[in-house]
């Protein structure tokens, strides 16, 4: 008997909460707070579909994925009209994906993608690591404009996806022009204290003078190196130009300031074109393409990039 | 005096001498090594970077050494590293002055080592699990510090901690010598350093003699744990920032590594705190060999985990032995003794 009301009583409270959910309602299962980019992304997703009047059923994994998987069957169970999903690993997918298939949950990845078959999920909305480094690469081809100039690098953690790929991008741009040499090219674990550490023995090693350019893999490690350069007498930006990837709030800061002169944009904004896929594709059944790249944007100081810090320095990087 | 100080240079010399080999392998590798200038009233070379990147590691096998000689071992210093960072970090952006940042973050240090010390010392948890417990939760509190992300702050007073200099020479150099020489001298013009050395030999017997094991534990730890939060305050102060997720990280292998080369023994008993200072320097002698060598990346861990093994397999006891007894041969005199093959495992005698 208490049984029965208690179904009851729950019947009746989920009652006006389904009908309530007419709008949309999408699980977004989170890696965890593995980086500030990470938390950034977080914060975009939930301004996004805040702003498109989506209820986002937000579920942290917590870097496991089991913890994934058991969020991805809570959504399927819940009904709701979509899922995304930024997986923490590329393997193990295919199960639960089936299972959002079989419910006719269209499941949208984030950032990365899963080694599973393509009819699994709707599309991937991910950024070309490959291009940012082209990106970068190119701006310092531009930049230079045929002059002499000795570049350092300070890689990834090695063996990484992002150092393999921001590396190779890199070196394809330089392809071709003999003006730019990478002369040296260490690991500086995308840190801020390896990223000085490592620039540190660069300045001894070749001597301030002799470098023209630094590439960083990513921001923190060109902010760390920053410093390096200060220390050794030099003039960040100037006496060597710093490109870099991500676009941290503290990079766009170092190129208002004059210490940094490129970086490129890694877009936490995953959710806004996965969003839009997912509404065309609810609307009218418009199936997106695969594969959809976020924009790899450039910022230089022609840009107000104090705006952008002021901006991007509460997203939680 | 001279009796003493003839035998302390005995003890090492061998430290001594690998780090002649591995400075003599840099200068190969780069001629310009040796190089000292002064650029903007800052001492500047890569002697200089060996002796200022050496600080972190340096200040860990302080402490290290010392737990190491009660016979335990703290896994948790990376992490007190991150959470003393962080402490620094945000009470100097709350607005606090830069001396209470370094006073509140040295205090968290100190009572992350009275945690470890309590639980080796009075509830009997075995070191390396106790310290455990906090190398894994340690960076989820400084992460709680930090609220996740890389805490920046301007204070100048505390980034002189970590990257200023004082009359010219960086401040990490002259922390980590003062606090070594600092502990050297208490160690060895007191008789705490022979009250420690009891503990590890025999805790139980110790006791019996007297000691306050319990007490003297508890302190070691506490040590330790105040050594690491200095280390943390300088990597922060060095960039500027409080990196809750990669302050430190690994850095507790690097200090244990530090006072296995300085020829400690893990099992405790003597040690040798100047030892294991020489032992930080020579893994950052390693380090340094590795950037300016210009190899690719993927050799880093390769180059200095096949010179850490040189390094110890010239210390191992059986080299030793096998070197005097070459040496004796070649001068003819008869070896004292000759050590048995039946003391061999069977996996050394296939070698």
């Amino acid at each position: 008997m208490k049984l029965k009301s208690t179904l009851l009583a729950s019947a009746v409270t989920l009652l006006p909460v389904a009908g309530l959910a007419a709008d949309m309602t999408v699980g977004f299962s989170q890696i965890g707070s593995e980086s500030g980019w990470r938390a950034a992304e977080t914060t975009v997703t939930r301004q996004e579909a805040e702003s498109r009047g989506i209820d986002l059923k937000f579920a942290d994994a917590q870097q496991k994925q089991e913890n994934q998987i058991k969020a991805l069957r809570s959504f399927i169970a819940q009904g709701v009209d979509a899922i995304l999903l930024a997986p923490v690993v590329a393997t193990g997918w295919d199960q639960v994906l089936e299972e959002a298939a079989d419910a006719e949950i269209p499941v949208v990845l984030l950032d990365r993608t899963v080694d599973a078959d393509e009819s699994l999920y709707l599309t991937a909305v991910t950024s070309d690591l490959v291009h940012e480094g082209n990106v970068a690469g190119q701006w310092l081809v531009d930049e230079v404009a045929g002059e002499e100039c000795r570049v350092v690098e300070l890689q990834g953690t090695t063996g990484s996806s992002p150092a393999i790929d921001r590396k190779t991008g890199f070196e394809q741009a330089l392809d071709g022009h003999d003006n730019l040499e990478i002369v040296r090219s260490q690991t500086g674990d995308f840190t801020r204290s390896q990223g000085k550490v490592v620039m540190e023995s660069f300045l001894k090693a070749e001597g301030g003078e002799n470098i023209c350019a630094l590439y960083a893999h990513n921001d923190d490690m060109a902010v760390g190196a920053i410093q390096a350069i200060k220390e050794a007498g030099l003039a960040p930006g100037e006496d060597i130009l710093i490109v870099a990837i991500d676009a941290v709030p503290d990079a766009h800061l170092a190129i208002a300031q004059g210490e940094m002169n490129a970086t490129i944009e890694l877009t936490p904004n995953m959710a806004g074109p996965a969003l839009d896929a997912l509404e065309a594709y609810l609307a009218d059944g418009t199936t997106p393409p695969k594969w959809i790249q976020t924009e790899s944007k450039l910022y230089t100081a022609a840009d107000d990039n104090q705006a952008v810090y002021e901006m991007k320095k509460d997203l939680g990087y | 005096m001279s009796a003493t100080t003839s035998s302390v240079f005995k003890r090492i010399l061998p430290q001594l001498i690998i780090l002649a080999v591995v400075l003599a392998l840099n200068v190969i590798v780069f001629p310009g090594f040796l190089n000292i200038e002064v650029h903007n009233g800052r001492i500047f070379g890569n002697l200089i970077d060996v002796l200022n990147r050496g600080a972190p590691v340096a200040l860990l096998c302080i402490g290290m050494t010392l737990v190491i000689a009660t016979r335990g071992i703290d896994l948790s210093v990376g992490a007190v590293m991150a959470i003393a960072g962080a402490t620094a970090a945000s009470l100097v952006s709350d607005g606090h002055h830069w001396t209470t940042s370094l006073l509140g973050a040295l205090l968290v240090g100190s009572l992350c080592g009275l945690w470890n010390g309590f639980l080796v010392a009075v509830l009997r948890i075995q070191p390396i699990v106790a310290t455990l417990v906090l190398m894994v939760a340690g960076r989820g509190i400084a992460q709680l510090i930090t609220e996740g992300t890389i805490l920046t702050f301007i204070d100048p007073g505390l980034i002189r901690l970590g990257a200023g200099t004082i009359i010219g020479i960086p401040t990490p150099i002259l922390i980590w010598i003062a606090l070594g020489a600092g502990a050297i001298l208490a160690v060895r013009r007191t008789a705490l350093g022979m009250l420690i050395e009891a503990i590890g030999i025999n805790e139980a017997s110790s006791r019996l003699a007297g000691i306050n094991s319990r007490v003297l534990l508890i302190c070691v730890y506490a040590m330790t744990g105040l050594c690491a939060a200095l280390a943390g305050v300088i990597v922060a102060a060095d960039i500027k920032g409080a990196d809750a997720n990669n302050a430190g990280l690994w850095l507790e292998l690097d200090a244990i590594l530090a006072v296995v080369i300085g020829g400690n023994s893990l099992l405790g008993g003597r040690f040798s705190i100047l030892a294991s200072l020489l032992g930080a320097l020579i893994i950052q002698s390693v380090n340094s060999l590795i950037l300016l060598s210009g190899m690719p990346p993927e050799f880093n861990l390769i180059i200095k985990s096949v010179l850490i093994l040189c390094i110890l397999v010239i210390q191992s006891p059986k080299v030793g032995h096998l070197i005097y007894m070459l040496r004796a041969s070649s001068l003819h005199v008869p070896p004292p003794e000759t050590p048995s093959r039946r003391v061999l495992t069977p996996k050394e005698d296939a070698q």
